[in-house]
């Protein structure tokens, strides 16, 4: 028995054409049907006093409004779609992982690195859309034009960081599960599969509080310290 | 002593120094939020958000070290 186990490969499941479709990819189109089948059922026949679907989704909802509103401290709701998709994806996608024969997407370094890049791009988008051009390519300038390199640079290593906690974090689980099982035997790993299922939505947390606090950064700091005094 | 051996050995240490400080970090970080939460209950929501947002960022400094650890065992530029 050969031990085949590589951090940094894929399996590739299929072919469509020339692109390569790998397990990663597949199991984010599962959790990707999953979730649009969950949000349809829920909000098919949407009522006041609604069922038991509708509320949970509600309450997740509002639920994460307000997280969010505590951390960017302004209306959180332009940022929701991005913030809790992002977060409830990451939580179906971390948490995938302790079902029997699937391998949780984020475990592999390719859709931290999507992910990372999507927040990069929409931490510009959102800053860019709220303050103007001009507004947004000042703050790059502050405190001092010859800080430019350094503030260009925080951009991406912290979007690298991002990328590189989630990774580690959902890998290094996934290794010492397999080594533990190596070890150990059967029923070993169960308790440390439990911690998995915290560590996964812990980084879910994590990962979405990060980018809210950089979209927050983003949208501006000065209206942040004038609602800082009253909350 | 060959370029495997050297990486293997690099790996082990990488983690395992790598991993003390942060260590040292995140206990004084949640002695610190444990004792501000004592004093103020009304206070450890905001406080616990922040604390898990400095606790990612002290951890990863021990995940770079898991990260280079891992990229000496298994893509080591060196060795193939």
């Amino acid at each position: 028995m050969k031990f085949q186990l590589h951090p940094l490969q894929t399996e590739v499941l299929f072919h469509a054409g020339p692109v390569p479709i790998t397990v990663t990819v597949a199991t984010t189109w599962g959790i990707m049907a999953v979730l649009v089948i969950l949000s349809w059922l829920s909000m098919r026949h949407t009522q006041v006093r609604g069922g038991w679907l509708q509320s949970v989704v509600e309450v997740t909802v509002e639920a994460l409004a307000d997280q969010i509103k505590a951390i960017i401290r302004t209306d959180p709701w332009p940022y929701l779609p991005l913030l809790g998709t992002l977060f409830i994806f990451l939580v179906f996608a971390n948490l995938s992982g302790e079902l029997p024969g699937v391998q949780a997407p984020t475990a592999h370094i390719e859709t931290p690195a999507a992910l990372a890049l999507i927040v990069l791009l929409s931490v510009q988008f959102f800053g860019l859309r709220t303050q103007g051009l001009k507004g947004y390519a000042e703050r790059y300038l502050e405190p001092n034009p010859l800080l430019l390199p350094l503030n260009l640079l925080s951009q991406i290593t912290r979007s690298f960081s991002m990328m590189v906690r989630l990774f580690g974090n959902m890998m290094s689980h996934e290794f010492i599960i397999a080594i533990i099982l190596f070890l150990a035997g059967l029923f070993v790993p169960v308790p440390f599969m439990l911690l998995g299922i915290l560590i996964g939505l812990i980084q879910a947390f994590i990962f979405t509080v990060l980018a809210s606090v950089y979209v927050g950064g983003a949208i501006g700091a000065a209206e942040a310290g004038q609602d800082r005094s009253d909350s | 002593m060959t370029a495997e051996m050297l990486s293997i050995i690099a790996a082990a240490i990488a983690v395992s120094v790598g991993a003390i400080g942060p260590a040292f970090a995140e206990g004084r970080a949640i002695a610190a939020a444990m004792e501000a939460m004592a004093r103020q209950p009304e206070a450890s929501g905001t406080i616990s958000r922040t604390l898990f947002v400095g606790l990612a960022m002290i951890e990863t400094m021990a995940i770079y070290c898991l990260v280079v650890a891992l990229l000496l065992l298994y893509a080591n530029p060196y060795t193939h």
